[in-house]
């Protein structure tokens, strides 16, 4: 290194030639020995082994669209390391990944933020039309009952019927056709040439399959009751596109088509379960805002989080920073030990402690009980769980925080500190004046990012209290949930997704937590200029 | 003896208290992993029986040997190449001027802000497809699984990485560039043997969160021996939390053998690497 530097000295560096050097391929670069030159192929040359590789199963199937975004990958690929520009080379391989599944999924999320996407309205309207045709098949009235086996015919399933007087069947995805050459044993199929029976293990194994299977008749079609019987059914609820709505045939009801909503609705305002998805432009963010039912728990929610994650972020950085100070001088023996022993926390796996955590705060026998000899039910109770909450996640979070603190104070110089005792300053002076604001400098930054990460610190409650206790009028909301767990509830909880509700939940969360990031940074940054 | 107190006593009793704060859990912990009945309700802070039962039929009863495996694959291979990506990254924003330079750093540090999770549904519905065309990276694989936890690979990693290498001095690339270095030998042959603490820090920081991350593998890796020890794991107090308990300990601890040694052997590191990162970022 220290020949390197001498060279340096020797011939001062000659602008352009560097302004070139970092703008394309300079002579250097040419040259730049065969080892070099040979590195590039192999890696351009793997990369294109890779794309023939996934190209396959792609033309295969005729997936154009992927095939298209593959080929512009590899076209971009090839361009940046043949050319230039020189950043890119260093940027490309880890921003690929993060457009691919990083931006790309969120922002397809937080476009369907201004849709109702959620149970009872995932597809389009003809899925939903479909969906309710199925589900309201029954059985025709006075139609034969066929006792079933099932079959296969290479790979495709196909269902091997007996009437009751003894005649054989064959009916699959094209109707139903007899077959005279089956085997009837016992009012069964037990046998038909060219086809092989399923046994009951290899029925269950494909019981959704054969659920599904819809043979075609003159008037409805031939389903399946269970692993042994068929009947003929007819849809009771079908489409007619005139009054573009859907009519139930024995009763004459009718759902009209909101398409606004994305739901068939009758005159007493009463929706099919079965929607489809529609754009509903800004209602879902209007409903976090206007909605009583959910501002006002969003409300409650957020003033919890934001204590949340205020109480972690400077209840971890004081205890953090009181062991680090403890532990920052000579005088102490043992000082290693501590800190090993200190940072166990850190280094055990968080998503298993919290669960540990979870079980010694058990009301009936926990560990946290036993100990105190008390018998609160940690869990059960508004403050007391969220005491639990952050307890820990201080736990969970001050090795980290006395790492940072002990790395900080190590970098304040000595003399520093030294000075202002000479001055007369208590101790305690000497650390409020001196010492802490310039910690404050150097860890703002921490602190900033382990307060964003804290507010969504979405483990630290699903793993532990789940969000409850939940209030008795309220079970979507509960008193310890965080923004995030109560979104997370609201698109994958119990009582069916809203997605797009949810992702309209999100692009708030994320913009509190941005706003609150970007003014902190801020304020940093003028309070740097201040003390240095 | 109040004088011995207020210099060095206090900083013993503020320790000591720290040590037990931080011990007692894990002490459960150890006392349950090795309690013979293997029960919560059972189980005393301090080990009341010494047994290995509970190890064992950990290896026997579940798929623990490939869970662990999984882990220390998917985890090792995501984090070193992640700090790989991220270091790549981070030398272009630390050493190169270029359009996009300050939006980009904005933009990595904004897109982590967002609920990534919330994109689950998403994400798994671009697995499902992918699975379809190719099997091997699709649900259910590890690879697939490193390739979306490299989706994150830079962000917070690049910006404490940048914070580092601006902090070494330029004018030795730059020396080493008028002896004739491309710039793929300075950034292999200069810069990165200097900033081997920020490398360890950030790659135990990736380690730990990948072996820790819960909810995409959990969507993700559904066969049993598929799964990660943090899926594993879960599962197994999730339905028979009293009975499990005991095996669920034993596979904490065995989860936190390699983090526990690869972290104390890389302290002193991450104290210089956080830190000096942290001042510049």
């Amino acid at each position: 290194m220290g020949k390197r530097d001498t060279g340096a000295v020797e011939t001062r560096p000659p602008r352009p030639h560097r302004a070139s050097a970092s703008r394309g391929p300079d002579p250097s670069d040419r040259s730049l020995t065969t080892g070099g030159l040979i590195a590039k192929t192999l890696m351009l040359g793997l990369v294109t082994a890779f794309a023939i590789w996934a190209a396959f199963p792609l033309i295969d199937a005729g997936s154009w669209g992927w095939l298209a975004g593959e080929i512009v990958v590899v076209v971009v690929v090839f361009v940046v390391y043949l050319r230039r520009p020189l950043p890119m080379k260093y940027l490309l391989p880890g921003t690929l990944l993060l457009l691919a599944f990083q931006v790309a999924p969120v922002l397809y999320t937080m476009s369907t933020a201004f849709t109702n996407f959620g149970d009872g309205h995932r597809g389009d309207k003809r899925e939903a039309i479909v969906s309710i045709q199925t589900s309201s098949v029954t059985q025709v009235e006075g139609s034969t009952e066929y006792t079933l086996s099932v079959a296969t015919r290479g790979d495709a399933l196909v269902f091997l019927l007996a009437d009751p007087d003894g005649a054989a069947y064959l009916a699959d995805r094209d109707g139903v056709r007899a077959l005279p050459a089956a085997t009837v044993d016992g009012g069964r199929v037990t046998a038909a040439p060219g086809y092989t029976l399923l046994n009951l293990g290899q029925v269950n194994a494909r019981s959704q399959e054969i659920g599904d299977l819809r043979v075609p008749t003159d008037g409805g079609v031939i389903i399946a009751s269970g692993a042994t019987r068929a009947f003929e059914a007819k849809a009771n609820r079908g489409y007619d596109a005139g009054c573009d709505c859907i009519i139930e045939i024995d009763t004459g009801r009718r759902w009209t088509a909101d398409n606004h909503i994305g739901s068939f609705v009758d005159a007493a305002g009463e929706r099919l379960p079965q929607g489809w998805r529609v754009n509903v432009g800004l209602d879902n963010f209007q409903a976090v805002l206007t909605d009583p039912d959910i501002s006002r728990p969003f409300l409650r929610t957020l003033v919890w989080n934001l204590g949340f994650a205020l109480a972690s972020t400077f209840g971890t950085f004081a205890i953090g920073l009181l062991c680090a100070l403890a532990l920052h001088s000579d005088r102490v023996r043992g000082r290693k030990l501590y800190r090993a022993l200190l940072v166990l926390p850190y280094a055990m796996p968080s998503f298993a402690m919290l669960l540990v955590w979870r079980d010694m705060f058990n009301a009936d026998f926990g560990l946290i009980n036993r100990l105190l000899s008390m018998h609160v039910d940690w869990f059960g109770q508004p403050w007391t769980a969220r005491a639990a909450a952050i307890a820990v996640q201080l736990w969970l979070g001050y090795p980290y925080m006395f790492l940072v603190a002990t790395g900080a104070l190590q970098a304040i110089p000595r003399e520093m500190t030294e000075a202002s005792a000479v001055d007369g300053a208590s101790p305690w002076q000497s650390f409020r004046r001196v010492t802490l604001p310039l910690l404050l400098v150097a860890l703002s930054p921490l602190l900033i990012s382990s307060f964003a990460y804290n507010f969504n610190n979405f483990n630290a409650v699903y793993l532990t209290t789940e969000g409850g206790p939940f209030p008795a009028d309220n079970p979507s909301v509960g008193a310890t949930d965080l923004l995030i767990t109560y979104t997370y509830r609201l698109a994958f909880g119990g009582a069916g997704a809203q997605y797009g509700f949810a992702a309209a939940v999100s692009i708030y969360i994320f913009t509190i937590v941005a706003v609150i990031s970007a003014v902190s940074f801020r304020r940093t940054r003028k309070q740097e200029e201040v003390y240095s | 003896m109040k004088r011995w107190f207020t210099r060095v006593g206090w900083r013993h009793l503020v320790g000591v208290s720290a040590v037990a704060f931080s011990l007692f859990p894990i002490l459960f912990v150890i006392s349950a992993a090795l309690n013979p009945l293997g029960t919560l309700s059972s189980t005393e802070l301090v080990p009341t029986g010494a047994t290995i039962t509970n190890a064992v039929n950990l290896f026997d009863r579940t798929a623990f040997g490939h869970w662990y495996v999984n882990s220390i694959m998917i985890a090792g291979t995501a984090s070193v190449t992640a700090v790989f990506l991220s270091l790549l990254a981070a030398y272009a924003f630390s050493r190169m001027r270029f359009a996009g330079r300050r939006v980009g750093l904005l933009a990595l540090l904004l897109i982590q802000m967002f609920p990534q999770f919330l994109a689950i549904v998403t994400i798994f519905l671009i697995f499902s497809e992918i699975s379809d065309y190719w099997p091997s990276i699709g649900l259910n694989t590890s690879w697939g699984l490193i390739m979306l936890y490299l989706g994150g690979a830079l962000g917070v990693n690049t910006w404490l990485m940048k914070g580092f290498l601006d902090t070494v001095p330029k004018e030795l690339d730059e020396s080493a560039r008028i002896d004739g270095a491309s710039h793929v030998q300075v950034f292999f042959q200069i810069v990165l043997p200097l900033v081997t603490p920020i490398l360890a820090v950030v790659g135990l920081l990736s380690f730990i969160m990948t072996i820790n991350e819960f909810l995409m593998a959990n969507v993700f890796l559904t066969h049993p021996e598929s799964k990660t020890l943090a899926v594993g794991l879960f599962g197994l107090v999730a339905g028979e939390r009293n009975n499990n308990f005991g095996l669920f300990c034993a596979g904490s601890l065995l989860t936190a053998i390699p983090t526990v040694v690869v972290f104390q052997f890389l302290q002193r590191f991450i104290v210089s690497g956080l830190t000096s990162g942290a001042v510049k970022g």
